[in-house]
C-alpha cells in the first residue's frame, strides 16, 4: 500500500480507563514505532488528520469530542480506540456513559480490544489512511464533504434540540437522580 | 503600575496530558497566582456497577478503574472482600500478588519518566525511557497473558498459576532493566539542561506536604517517611525494602525518589522469586460476603483505600475507592502559585496524575 501523505495523530481519552491511552502512547514508542510510516502524535487538532478517541462519551466530555472533532480540517478519520469507545464496553451499564464514540461524532474505524494491543491500532490507523486518500480524492473532484457534530446529530436523532440523548437512557434514572 | 490579571485554561485536551484534567490559571505576567483545577471529564460511575455486576465480577470491573495501576485496583478490591470472607490466600498466591504487584509499579514509574521527559521537552529520552517499559510489559505479558489490564485476580488466589520457569526468566530481564535505567538515570538526574528544568521547580516543604494531605512519591520527595507497603499486606512482611526519601522536596527529589523505586521494586521481586514456596494458588470460596472493611495499600501513585459494603447477598452495597491522585491535588494548586507559566506542565506531570482512577 503506497502512503500519500504524512498523516498527523489527535489523541483524546474520552472516559477510558487509561489503559488505551497508554497503548496509544505506546504505539508511538520505539517497539511499534509508527513514526516509520510518518505518523506523529499532534496535541492540535488544527493539525491532525486521525482522531483517535479511547472510552466511551459521558455528559461532561461530549462536548470536548465534538469540540475537538470539528476543529480538524477536512478530509479528517475518526478511529474508536477499544472496547469502550466502540460501544461502551464493561461501563456499558454505568449511570454516566452515553455509548461509545460513534453517540456524538461519526466514526469510521472501530479498534476493538481491552485493553487494545498496540499492533490493532496500527492496522486501524493504516485502515485509516486508506480511508483518508479516499476521502480526499473525492474532496478533490467536490463530492465530498464530511458531517459537521451537528448534521451528524441531527441525522442520527432528528431533532436539534434533542441533539443529545439523556444519561440516564443507559442508566436507571432513579438512581441518577439519588447519586 | 499593578499588573494585569488574565486567566489561561489548561487542558482538559492538552499535549502533555494523555488524560483529561482543566486547570484554569490566574496569570500575572508569565506568573501564575492561582490555579483552579476542575475535574469530571471522566467519570463513568464505577461504583455503582457493584448493583448490576455480582461480587466475583465486580474484581474485573475494579481492575479497570485505571489501566495503570490496574492489578493494585484489583488488589484492594479482593483484599476487601476476601477479609470480610475470612479467606486466607496460600503463600504463593500471596508472593505472586506482590511479585506482579511491584511489576506493575516498576511500569508506571517508567511511565511517568518517559512522560516527565516529555514534558520538560525531551522527546529521545522519552523514547528511550518507554523502550525499557516495554520490557517490564513482556514479562507481564509471559505471566499473566495481558499487557495493561492482567485479569488474573480472583476472589480466593488467581486465575492462573506463574509457572517457576517464567519466574526464572524474570532475573536476567530485571538486570537489563535496570542497566537500561541507570543509563537514563544519568540524564534525569545529572544532565545541567534536564537539572534548570527540574531543581526548585515547584517547592513543597515538609510540613505543607503533611496537612495538604500529599501521598506515595510526591509526599516521599519532600521527606516524610511513609509507605503503606510496610503495613506488610500480601507478602511485603516477608520481603526486605526500606522507604526512599529525599529532602528536595522540588521536581528533582521526586525524580529521585520514582527512579529509586524502580531499583527497589527490582530488588523485591528477586526475593519473592527467591523465596516464593511451591503449592496451590487458589482457596475455594463459599457463600456471599456480609459485612464491611476498609483497606489501604500502596499504589504506585501512593496510598489508596478501599471500602467495601457486603450484605450477604450477590451484590455489594457499596464500595469506595478513594485514590492518591485526589489527595495530591490540593497540593498541586498550592505548588503551582508562584511558577512560570511554562514549568505547568512539568509540575502536573510531577503529582503523576491519574485522573481515571480519581474520577472513576
Amino acid at each position: 500500500m503506497k502512503i500519500s501523505k504524512s498523516p498527523w495523530l489527535l489523541h483524546y481519552d474520552g472516559s477510558s480507563c487509561n489503559g488505551c491511552d497508554i497503548e496509544v502512547l505506546a504505539a508511538t514508542t520505539p517497539r511499534f514505532d509508527v513514526e516509520r510510516f510518518g505518523i506523529i502524535n499532534t496535541g492540535n487538532p488544527r493539525h491532525a488528520d486521525i482522531f483517535l478517541c479511547t472510552g466511551g462519551v459521558n455528559s461532561q466530555n461530549q462536548d470536548v469530542v465534538r469540540q475537538i472533532y470539528d476543529q480538524m480540517p477536512d478530509p479528517k478519520v475518526v478511529l474508536a480506540c477499544g472496547i469502550c469507545a466502540c460501544d461502551g464496553g464493561i461501563f456499558k451499564d454505568c449511570y454516566n456513559i452515553l455509548g461509545g464514540t460513534d453517540t456524538v461524532i461519526p466514526v469510521d474505524v472501530y479498534v476493538p480490544g481491552c485493553a487494545v494491543r498496540p499492533e490493532a491500532l496500527i492496522d486501524g490507523v493504516v485502515k485509516a489512511l486508506k480511508i483518508l486518500d479516499e476521502k480526499a480524492e473525492k474532496m478533490k473532484k467536490g463530492e465530498y464533504r464530511s458531517l459537521t457534530s451537528d448534521e451528524y446529530a441531527e441525522k442520527l436523532y432528528g431533532d436539534p434540540q434533542e441533539a443529545v440523548p439523556e444519561a440516564s437512557a443507559s442508566g436507571d434514572k432513579e438512581e441518577k437522580n439519588a447519586g | 503600575m499593578a499588573s494585569k490579571r488574565s486567566v489561561i485554561p489548561f487542558g482538559p485536551q492538552h499535549p502533555v496530558l494523555p488524560e483529561p484534567i482543566h486547570i484554569d490559571l490566574i496569570t500575572e505576567d508569565e506568573k501564575v497566582v492561582e490555579a483552579v483545577p476542575s475535574i469530571g471529564f471522566v467519570h463513568r460511575g464505577l461504583e455503582h456497577l457493584v448493583t448490576k455486576k455480582d461480587f466475583g465480577e465486580m474484581v474485573y470491573v475494579a481492575e479497570r478503574i485505571c489501566g495503570i495501576c490496574s492489578f493494585g485496583h484489583g488488589y484492594g478490591y479482593v483484599n476487601a472482600v476476601e477479609h470480610i470472607m475470612g479467606i486466607e490466600p496460600t503463600q504463593r498466591a500471596k508472593y505472586i500478588r506482590t511479585l506482579l504487584f511491584e511489576l506493575s509499579r516498576m511500569h508506571s514509574h517508567i511511565l511517568w519518566l518517559g512522560l516527565m521527559a516529555d514534558a520538560f521537552g525531551f522527546e529521545s529520552l522519552f523514547m528511550e525511557t518507554w523502550k525499557h517499559r516495554e520490557r517490564v510489559l513482556d514479562m507481564l505479558e509471559w505471566a499473566t497473558g495481558g499487557r495493561v489490564i492482567f485479569s488474573i485476580m480472583r476472589l480466593g488466589g488467581l486465575r492462573k498459576d506463574v509457572p517457576d520457569e517464567i519466574l526464572k526468566s524474570f532475573l536476567p530481564e530485571l538486570d537489563k532493566i535496570e542497566e537500561g535505567i541507570r543509563a537514563c538515570e544519568k540524564a534525569f538526574l545529572s544532565d545541567p539542561a534536564v537539572l534548570s528544568r527540574l531543581k526548585g521547580v515547584g517547592y513543597l516543604s515538609k510540613e505543607d506536604a503533611i496537612s495538604l494531605g500529599c501521598e506515595g512519591p510526591f509526599l516521599r520527595a519532600s521527606g516524610v517517611a511513609r509507605d503503606n507497603r510496610m503495613r506488610g499486606y500480601a507478602a511485603y512482611k516477608d520481603v526486605d525494602f526500606d522507604i526512599i526519601t529525599s529532602d528536595d522536596g522540588d521536581s528533582y527529589g521526586r525524580c529521585y525518589v520514582r527512579i529509586q523505586e524502580i531499583y527497589q521494586s527490582a530488588s523485591i521481586i528477586r526475593q519473592c522469586i527467591e523465596k516464593i514456596p511451591d503449592e496451590g494458588i487458589y482457596v475455594p470460596i463459599k457463600g456471599f460476603p456480609n459485612g464491611e472493611y476498609m483497606t489501604v495499600i500502596e499504589q504506585p501513585r501512593g496510598g489508596a483505600c478501599y471500602y467495601v459494603h457486603a450484605s450477604g447477598k450477590k451484590f455489594i452495597e457499596r464500595m469506595r475507592v478513594r485514590t492518591p491522585t485526589f489527595a495530591n491535588i490540593p497540593a498541586l494548586a498550592k505548588t503551582l502559585q508562584g511558577c512560570d507559566v511554562a514549568d505547568v506542565p512539568i509540575l502536573v506531570v510531577t503529582i503523576d496524575p491519574c485522573i481515571s482512577c480519581t474520577e472513576r
